[in-house]
């Protein structure tokens, strides 16, 4: 047996034959199943689902694998069992007049019995043979095996008897689930069953903290094969378990490069104007007032817009509180609900636990297929839960929503001391795209400021805008950058008043200066036409002195020469006038 | 209490014929002419033989001494080597109290 295993694990390629449980979760976690043809432990404390898992994988054996099975009870009686599961539409006596299952009650009666002597359980054996065999069995459950340890008193012969029991349900090739009360201490069941059910454990943990209990289960040990070790939340409702595997074990999700708007324009604008991602995630933080539910609300408006639905998940206000709120901005969702679009799903956080949070997002996202999901806020879901479990589960929450490509918008409060590196929750380092909106106390009022803190994958900018909620609605108003530093709210309004004034200002100076030119020019222009005219009376003067000069040159020329001729005795007789 | 007026009904179920099974019958059978002579009825189920039977006395360990009658039913497990316990787990008084 043990050289056996040894040799499976050794070789480890080819896989241990396993028979799925048909519990959702249950077969990712155990990569296919619980080991064929062997018996399975499976262990916890009373009233933490032992007696239904076991059920659940004898009735989802017949259902869905048509895999008869034997389940012997030796704690309640058959019909008892068949109302308890009949809540979740496990119809025990169709099932059992099909011959597809056999319910059989074994009960053990100390008052009733006297041990004297030497004896086995060979009794057992044949029932329980022979309830395998009339109908075929592949599937056994005995619950709770150790209820023989309470009826008889000679353990070593029930030790013993155990042993054989085991081997010989490994030799009918059944698959078997065994189940055990936990006992206290170290071991996993009060009577150490675990020593007899070797190949695989697994163990169901009931735990109230806070007020708030949880169900969980994990791969105590796996032999051959491998399993998620981890503590898996798992949920009973309705349709019986749920186990939430972590899906994001591998990281290998198909990724989307559509983009969807936020529904506000500003803010697609922010973000290269195209706005997030499709199924990406998107963290709205900010402190109290912000407008953290508007932006969402806008979203999922959004959404709806597109003729894509949304789901809503309301952890603090009530669905018609948020519809009466957002119409005080110009947002109507209630069409959007009314023609089946949006669906809200309000629940206090306190309601139940984080993992059963988790369970019933999961289960509404599954039927509802939204394509795009809000959860407003985050924050209250730590009142009930440790900020690393509330992390756990946003991890799972975001990667089932990428897997399954929904856009999600989580908000989250932040507290009002250091508010920019951390949220509480600390997914900021999960998501996608991280949006900050801030209160900004500034000069005796306080506004609202948002800028993106970080945004994968895409352009975006970097500056603090101011973001304005009014009655039309929110739209994002780029601050003031002066001077004086960053500017909103009424300062920057005022500023900008200023700066139109001097505006106005500046251009009647202006103007004035130009007038003055044009005087000074006017003034200038008549001064150098007048020493123009100076210039050219001077002109005048010195020209005509010397036009004067040349006419005296003229004339005494000519009176020089009328002499010399008169001289020499040759008279004109004009010259004799003279 | 007169014990000639109870009348004994026991039934013992075994699997096969294993020593305990044999030690148990021959015990059964020497207490029984011993305390209880022509008061009692012993049947002897082999569950080998008729497995369905083990149902309905909820028969888990082998061998299974059942007392059917006088109610209320008591069952005696184990090759019933003890007298002592056998005779008080039956409630049979000896005829010829010590």
């Amino acid at each position: 047996m043990v050289n056996d295993q040894k040799k499976e694990l050794s070789t480890a390629h080819p896989q241990i034959p396993k028979t799925p449980t048909g519990i959702s979760g249950l077969d990712e976690i155990t990569q296919g199943g619980i080991p064929k043809g062997r018996p399975t432990l499976v262990c916890g404390e009373a009233g933490c689902g032992k007696t239904l898992l076991s059920l659940e994988f004898i009735v989802r054996g017949v259902i869905d694998f048509n895999e008869p099975g034997v389940f012997m009870a030796f704690e309640e009686k058959v019909d008892e069992l068949t109302m308890n599961v009949g809540s979740m539409g496990f119809d025990l006596n169709k099932l059992q007049s099909e011959n597809k299952i056999k319910l059989d009650y074994i009960h053990i009666d100390r008052s009733e019995i006297e041990e004297t002597g030497e004896y086995d359980l060979e009794g057992l054996f044949i029932r329980l043979g022979y309830a395998i065999d009339s109908i075929g069995a592949k599937r056994v459950v005995l619950d709770t095996i150790e209820s023989l340890f309470s009826g008889l008193t000679n353990q070593g012969i029930l030790r013993a008897e155990l042993r054989r029991l085991f081997n010989w349900l490994k030799t009918k090739g059944v698959t078997a689930i065994i189940t055990g009360e936990r006992g206290e201490g170290p071991s996993l069941t009060r009577q150490g069953l675990e020593e007899y059910v070797s190949d695989c454990v697994i163990l169901l943990d009931h735990r109230v903290v806070n007020q708030i209990s949880t169900r969980r289960l994990r791969i105590v040990k796996y032999r051959g094969s491998l399993h998620g070790t981890n503590e898996y939340p798992f949920l009973i409702d309705d349709d019986g378990i749920s186990v939430l595997p972590v899906t994001s074990l591998k990281l290998q999700k198909e990724v989307s490069t559509e983009r969807i708007s936020s529904g506000i324009p500003a803010l697609d604008k922010m973000m290269g104007g195209k706005g997030f991602f499709k199924g990406g995630s998107i963290l709205v933080s900010g402190t109290a007032g912000t407008g953290k539910t508007s932006i969402a609300a806008f979203f999922a408006n959004e959404t709806c817009n597109r003729k894509q639905r949304c789901l809503y998940f309301a952890f603090e206000e009530s669905p018609n509180q948020i519809i009466r709120n957002m119409r005080s901005i110009n947002m109507d969702l209630q069409i959007h609900v009314d023609s089946g679009l949006l669906k809200f799903h309000a629940a206090r956080p306190t309601l139940h636990g984080l993992e059963q949070h988790l369970v019933s997002m999961y289960k509404i996202i599954k039927t509802f297929k939204p394509s795009a999901v809000v959860l407003d806020p985050i924050t209250n879901l730590v009142t009930i839960g440790s900020v690393s479990e509330v992390k756990a589960m946003l991890v799972r929450l975001i990667d089932f929503l990428l897997e399954e490509q929904i856009t999600v918008m989580f908000t989250a409060l932040t507290l009002n001391s250091a508010v920019t590196e951390q949220t509480d929750e600390g997914v900021s380092s999960l998501v996608d795209t991280w949006l900050l909106v801030r209160d900004i106390e500034f000069n005796g009022e306080r506004n609202r400021g948002m800028y993106i803190m970080k945004s994968r994958g895409m352009k975006h900018s970097n500056q603090v805008r101011e973001f304005i909620i009014t009655d039309k609605g929110i739209d994002l108003v780029d601050v003031y950058l002066g001077p004086e530093g960053v500017l909103i709210g009424s300062a920057r309004e005022a500023q900008k008043l200023q700066e139109e004034t001097g505006e106005v200002l500046r251009n009647n100076a202006l103007n004035m200066k130009d007038r003055e030119v044009g005087r000074k020019r006017k003034v200038l222009e008549s001064r150098i036409a007048s020493l123009q005219s100076e210039f050219e009376s001077a002109e005048e003067e010195l020209n005509k002195i010397y036009i004067e000069e040349e006419l005296i040159k003229k004339v005494t020329e000519k009176n020089r020469e009328e002499l010399t001729r008169m001289r020499r005795g040759e008279s004109d007789p004009d010259d004799q006038k003279d | 209490m007169e014990p000639e007026e109870t009348k004994y009904e026991l039934r013992l179920y075994v699997a096969g014929k294993t020593a305990k099974s044999v030690t148990a019958l021959s015990n059964l059978k020497r207490y029984c002419e011993e305390h209880l002579q022509g008061q009692y009825k012993i049947e002897v189920i082999d569950l080998l033989v008729q497995p369905q039977l083990a149902e309905g006395d909820q028969i888990f360990a082998i061998p299974t001494l059942v007392r059917k009658v006088p109610e209320p039913i008591r069952k005696i497990i184990g090759d019933l080597s003890n007298e002592e316990k056998v005779l008080v787990g039956l409630n049979i008084r000896p005829v010829n109290s010590e």
